[in-house]
């Protein structure tokens, strides 16, 4: 099969899906050659910096029966547009009683690695999963991204992409045909017996990685992906758990009250998961700590294989 | 310009029906049978009245807390708000938003918006969808003096502005941010200054007269229509009540200051005028006066008779589809 980017299975579906709906918009503070050379830039529109005007344009487009694009780059940034996204975005739908669709998918990147400092590595999708009104999707891989997109780009409400900064230019293999992966429908990247790892975004590989290591001991793990944070399809992992007795959730945001502690919870208030546990669950977090800039800093600050080869040994004691 | 009667009994009309249906919120929430936060229009009908005079339903409104008046005049229907109002199932919200949050999208208005100045910036995303449609319909926003003093307003301003969109921007300057006057808190003086300095031709008005009001806003609309906007409306009027209606809240507003604008009512004055030029009598007057009580007490009725919403929909319409 071809090989693609990341970005580019991005660019890929917004193309498809702008192809086939005029009513489509795209924002963004850089101008996008390869879509301003296809629909112009009526469409595809250039923003001043200023993210709430442009986060909240998206949903008056909406409302008015647009469906937009909007690339906000880093989420440190949607920091800056809070009021429009939590506010407004989130909340418009159900405070107006279902009379309008929003559809509106929102981009930033996630994550450290790349010494940009505390500013510009922030991981804060668990801040949107407790914005009701909001979708959250983690694509993971160039095929993941494709397919997510072409479903966002379809779903009639705000979703947010939360997009792992070291991915973008991850290449993988992308079908040339359409196709498109629903919202809250895990993906089991590896299967195994011992442990259920829960591994978010980027972490995705950590796991991976983790899983080749402690195979060589006997140790076999189960690699999930849930893909989508809102909707969240708990069923994947109450089943695995159940099947392996033990969870290890690996995500590079901060622990405290993370989505790591909410897949923990959820976990063990299912009665049927719970009585399956033959361990304690753990976490394997990023420090409550804003990500320093020095790369030896930077690492210690966040989860990598050795933290998740060294939580899978403690469940398994 | 000269108004031909039909078109002033309209604006009369309009102004009036606000006036009658707020008059019945404030005196139910007064009474303990309405509940949470009303912010009444009374006081700056004229506004609404003048703006919306102007537009047709294929044109986009954005509002604020303060935002019956613009839902009546856009054209929304009086019992359906009456419902929203009361917490009733048959309300446009189904309950859900309240006094501060109506909307009717089937008539352009994309909803009242509670935070001051977040309505802005999905004006310029409406104003935006016009000019794609590109069939000269255009959107307004209306916002206060406060909302002047938000980031986002800015943010509004200068998107509308380098996108040259059809964007009509209504300040309803009432000279006050709950209790604090926009004098102490606006360094710029004059609001005017501020569309200014992005390049966007306004006019300051006596937001009062509904006929100015209606003059400024027939011309600004003729220039977006055109495809020449953003335009920028100063109305200066004020609020006759309290920021929102309660008993716990202090009004620190000057008692003779208020008084010199109720004598300056946007109602009253204005069917003196008419009354004065003939355009009406008083026995007309009270017809129309008869006839929007009637309307108003119809639509209280409807929204007492209503259900609640069952419990159980507060889990609904969370997301579409």
């Amino acid at each position: 099969m071809r090989e693609i980017t990341y970005e580019q299975a991005a660019m890929e579906a917004i193309q498809e899906e702008f192809r086939r709906d005029p009513r489509t918009v795209h924002l963004a503070t850089d101008p996008i050659a390869v879509l301003q050379e296809e629909f112009g830039t009526e469409r595809i529109r250039v923003t001043p910096i200023a993210e709430n005007s442009f986060v909240g344009a998206a949903i008056g487009l909406a409302g008015s029966g647009f469906r937009t694009v909007v690339n906000l780059r880093m989420a440190t940034f949607g920091f800056v547009a809070m009021d429009q996204f939590i506010n407004h975005a989130a909340k418009i739908t159900y405070m107006f009683g279902g009379q309008a669709r929003f559809p509106i998918l929102y981009r930033m990147t996630v994550g450290a690695g790349i010494s940009a400092a505390a500013e510009h590595s922030v991981t804060p999708y668990p801040m949107y999963m407790n914005a009701p009104g909001l979708k959250v999707i983690l694509p993971a891989t160039p095929y993941d991204l494709k397919g997510l997109f072409k479903t966002a780009l379809r779903d009639d409400n705000p979703v947010i992409s939360f997009e792992h900064v070291a991915l973008g230019d991850v290449r993988g293999e992308v079908p040339e045909e359409e196709y498109f992966i629903p919202f809250g429908r895990a993906r089991v990247r590896r299967e195994g017996a011992d442990v259920t790892v829960v591994a978010l975004a980027k972490m995705v590989d950590e796991a991976l990685a983790a899983a080749e290591e402690l195979a060589a001991e006997g140790i076999s793990l189960e690699v999930i992906d849930p893909r989508t944070l809102v909707p969240l399809d708990r069923a994947a992992i109450f089943e695995s758990v159940k099947k392996t007795g033990r969870l290890v959730v690996v995500d590079e945001a901060c622990q405290t009250c993370g989505a790591a502690a909410e897949i923990v919870a959820l976990a063990t208030s299912d009665p049927a998961t719970f009585a399956a546990l033959k361990s304690a669950p753990a976490r394997v977090c990023g420090l409550d700590v804003p990500i320093p800039f020095s790369p030896p800093l930077e690492r210690y600050a966040v989860p990598d294989k050795a933290k998740i080869v060294t939580a899978v040994r403690a469940v398994m004691a | 310009m000269a108004l031909d009667r039909q078109t002033q009994i309209d604006l009369y009309t309009t102004m009036l029906t606000i006036r009658r249906f707020e008059e019945r919120v404030a005196a139910e929430f007064y009474a303990g049978h309405i509940f949470g936060f009303i912010h009444s229009y009374i006081g700056q009908e004229a506004i609404a009245a003048g703006v919306c005079g102007h537009l047709t339903k294929d044109d986009r409104i954005v509002s604020h807390h303060r935002g019956h008046g613009h839902c009546l005049a856009k054209g929304a229907d009086m019992k359906r708000m009456m419902a929203e109002i009361l917490g009733k199932k048959t309300g446009y919200c189904k309950g859900k938003g309240g006094s501060m949050h109506i909307a009717d999208f089937s008539i352009g208005m994309l909803g009242a918006d509670g935070i001051v100045g977040a309505g802005l910036p999905i004006a310029t995303g409406a104003a935006l969808a016009a000019r794609l449609e590109g069939s000269g319909n255009l959107a307004a926003v209306f916002f206060g003096d406060g909302a002047c003093q938000e980031g986002e307003f800015h943010e509004a301003l200068n998107l509308a502005a380098i996108w040259k969109l059809p964007l009509l921007f209504v300040c309803e300057n009432n000279h006050y941010g709950v209790n604090t006057p926009a004098s102490y808190s606006l360094a710029a003086g004059e609001i005017t200054r501020m569309p200014e300095a992005y390049h966007i031709p306004n006019k300051a008005i006596h937001g009062n007269d509904v006929e100015a009001v209606y003059e400024a806003a027939g011309e600004a609309v003729a220039l977006l229509r055109r495809g020449e906007g953003p335009y920028f409306l100063e109305c200066k009027t004020y609020r006759w009540h309290k920021h929102y209606l309660s008993d716990a809240l202090d009004d620190l507003r000057p008692r003779e200051e208020l008084e010199s604008w109720t004598k300056r009512c946007p109602v009253g004055s204005y069917q003196a005028r008419l009354l004065r030029e003939q355009v009406l009598t008083r026995e007309e007057c009270a017809g129309i006066d008869e006839q929007i009580l009637a309307r108003v007490e119809e639509a209280y009725r409807y929204g007492l008779e209503s259900p609640y919403p069952e419990p159980e929909e507060a889990l609904e319409d969370v997301y579409s589809g």
